[in-house]
């Protein structure tokens, strides 16, 4: 039987649960309102929430002074490209961690996820060095191949845990019928976890989609993708709280909307294993 | 062509020795079961043979051939798994078909063994629709349909039946049987339960701690079983093992008599007991008794008999049919 639970607890619940909410949501929200606010009215003491002068100035100033399909192009090809690459490797990878594990396997997942441990800014010299020299500095080739490396860890352990809940029966029974390790793996494996790779992918492209420290650091205009355009407005000249909103606003949107559609994969994914 | 034969075959998983040096002979087109208890080694024994899992030592011999570090691929034979491990994904059609594809068989060919398969295992209104959607039984079905429309060596069936209820493991159970009939291909049927394994086989391995402890057809196993563990694990109820003086009397360390080997009187007989809880099954009645001085003692008796809990009976074993074993367990005579 559920639990029950009274009519004024319930209601208790809600609007704590709409409150917490509302909390998560605001800086998205005021982001969204500033970006059509003037300069001036964007940092007016008291702050203005809804009563000000709208105005969509920000983003066709925005639009004239930076080519926001540029960026938001690169943020498309970098995301998806890398990942698609790095899936490459990782069903592989995944494949043999949760189905022939060897002695060392558990350290091996350890070490890979403790790489996400260690902060970017202790071998941001060296990288950068090294792009420098091989000319990969502002170069996708170059970036996409960090985000790779950023996202591979995650992509396999993700894997990891949802091929670890494939009955081995049915990978066995691919072997009986004739199936070589490829095949196992194009036609019985892969086809089984298309969830499973749904979600992983959507949230390796979303952390893909943010990733600021080193596409700032190693891109400048040919290979930047949105967080560079954003951060350009934060740049010699000020600090332009409007049309950094506006900038801002521009860069989430394609995320927020992929996210929004995809919230039950996503919820999924971060969750599977731990309920069923 | 299907006979399959173990050599001193042996198995340890990290320095645990599941399969102690097995030597067996499995002649083409038999019904062989392995039947065991649990953590016997039956399963085990099974992968070895289906290649899923590799010998520590010893060979294993398909038509005399050596396929000890052939893939499980490339060794003609099929299994059927506990829980059928059906592709969830693929219609029952592809399921089916999925050997067919994996040895390049052309699609006019699939079509045809397919809907052979599935004309013989009632299957072909089902065809299009995906495993979940079907019943217990007819996943099983579909589990045997991929395995026969390869037409493999042999089928190596691994617990079949156990995910199914009881009337329909008995179904299956003739199913499977006549099956074989049919395609007259070797079976190695892996069961715990020693009803299926008496029922099914025409020679069956009784495995215990990883070692045959007899081979043999049903009838032999029942009637003269080697040692005091294949006495105790085939038949239903459990034959009655006895010790200390109605042992000693007959020259053994253990003597044992079946429950339907033991007549039953009111008035007199060797062993006086007390009536413990009588079972009315209609064609037959179990009688559990505690008798003076040897301890409880099941009686099968055929039909109906009028005993009620509490009463004294005097039981008496079938001389012909008593089973003597020395102080190893090992059958005397």
């Amino acid at each position: 039987m559920a639990r029950k639970q009274s009519t004024r607890k319930r209601i208790g619940m809600t609007i704590l649960a709409w409150l917490v909410g509302f909390l998560i949501f605001l800086p998205i929200l005021w982001t969204f309102l500033t970006s059509f606010k003037s300069e001036l009215d964007a940092f007016s003491m008291p702050p203005k929430f809804l009563f000000f002068h709208w105005t969509t100035e920000n983003y066709a100033e925005v639009q004239s002074r930076s080519n926001y399909l540029l960026f938001a192009t690169n943020s498309i090809v970098l995301s998806i490209g890398a990942n698609l690459v790095g899936l490459l490797i990782a069903v592989p990878a995944a494949w043999s961690m949760a189905f022939a594990p060897g002695k060392r396997t558990k350290d091996l997942l350890m070490w890979m996820l403790s790489t996400k441990m260690m902060p970017g800014v202790g071998v941001l010299v060296p990288i950068y060095l090294l792009f420098r020299d091989f000319h990969l500095l502002d170069n996708r080739l170059g970036i996409g191949f960090v985000l790779l490396m950023l996202n591979l860890p995650i992509l396999i352990w993700m894997l990891y845990t949802y091929f670890k809940e494939i009955p081995v029966d049915i990978l066995e029974a691919a072997r009986m019928d004739g199936a070589s390790l490829f095949n196992e793996i194009v036609y019985v494996l892969t086809p089984m976890s298309i969830p499973g790779i749904a979600s992983t992918m959507l949230l390796a492209i979303i952390l893909s989609w943010n990733e600021a420290f080193w596409t700032l650091n190693l891109t400048t205009f040919n290979a930047a993708p949105l967080t560079a355009f954003i951060a350009s407005y934060s740049a010699p000249e000020g600090l332009f709280w409007a049309k950094l909103s506006a900038a801002s606003t521009l860069a989430i949107a394609p995320i927020l909307v992929l996210g929004w559609f995809s919230q039950k994969q996503l919820v999924r994914g971060l969750t599977f294993g731990a309920v069923k | 062509m299907g006979s399959i034969q173990l050599v001193g075959v042996r198995k340890e998983f990290g320095g645990v020795k599941v399969i102690n040096g097995v030597d067996l002979m499995i002649p083409d087109g038999s019904f062989t079961v392995f039947v065991g208890p649990s953590g016997c080694g039956k399963s085990t024994l099974l992968r070895l043979i289906a290649g899923l899992e590799d010998v520590s030592s010893g060979q294993v011999l398909i038509d005399g051939q050596d396929m000890t570090h052939i893939g499980p691929a490339k060794r003609g034979l099929a299994m059927v798994f506990q829980s059928y491990a059906l592709y969830p994904h693929m219609s029952v059609r592809s399921n089916i078909a999925f050997a067919l594809k994996m040895a390049g068989e052309g699609a006019d060919v699939i079509e045809q063994k397919v809907r052979k398969a599935a004309a013989t295992l009632n299957l072909t209104d089902y065809l299009d629709r995906k495993p979940r959607q079907l019943s217990g039984g007819q996943r099983q079905r579909v589990a045997i349909g991929r395995a026969i429309v390869r037409e493999p060596k042999a089928f190596l069936l691994d617990e079949p039946l156990s995910n199914l209820d009881a009337a329909l493991r008995v179904h299956m159970r003739i199913e499977i049987g006549e099956l074989h009939n049919t395609l007259k291909t070797t079976m190695i049927y892996v069961t715990h339960d020693q009803v299926e394994a008496m029922t099914m086989a025409d020679n069956i391995v009784v495995l215990d701690k990883g070692s045959v402890a007899q081979a043999g057809s049903p009838l032999e196993l029942y009637n003269r079983p080697n040692g005091l563990f294949v006495a105790g694990f085939i038949g239903s109820p459990t034959m009655n093992l006895l010790t200390g003086e109605p042992a000693a009397k007959r020259g053994a360390a253990t003597i044992g008599i079946r429950p339907e080997h033991t007549d039953v009187s009111t008035s007199a007989g060797e062993w006086p007991a007390q009536v413990r809880v009588v079972e009315h099954l209609g064609s037959d009645t179990f009688v559990h008794a505690e008798a003076d001085g040897i301890g409880p003692l099941s009686i099968r008796l055929s039909g109906e008999a009028p005993l009620t809990p509490g009463e004294t009976i005097f039981a008496t074993p079938r001389e012909a049919h008593l089973h003597r074993f020395d102080a190893d367990g090992r059958r005397i005579g």
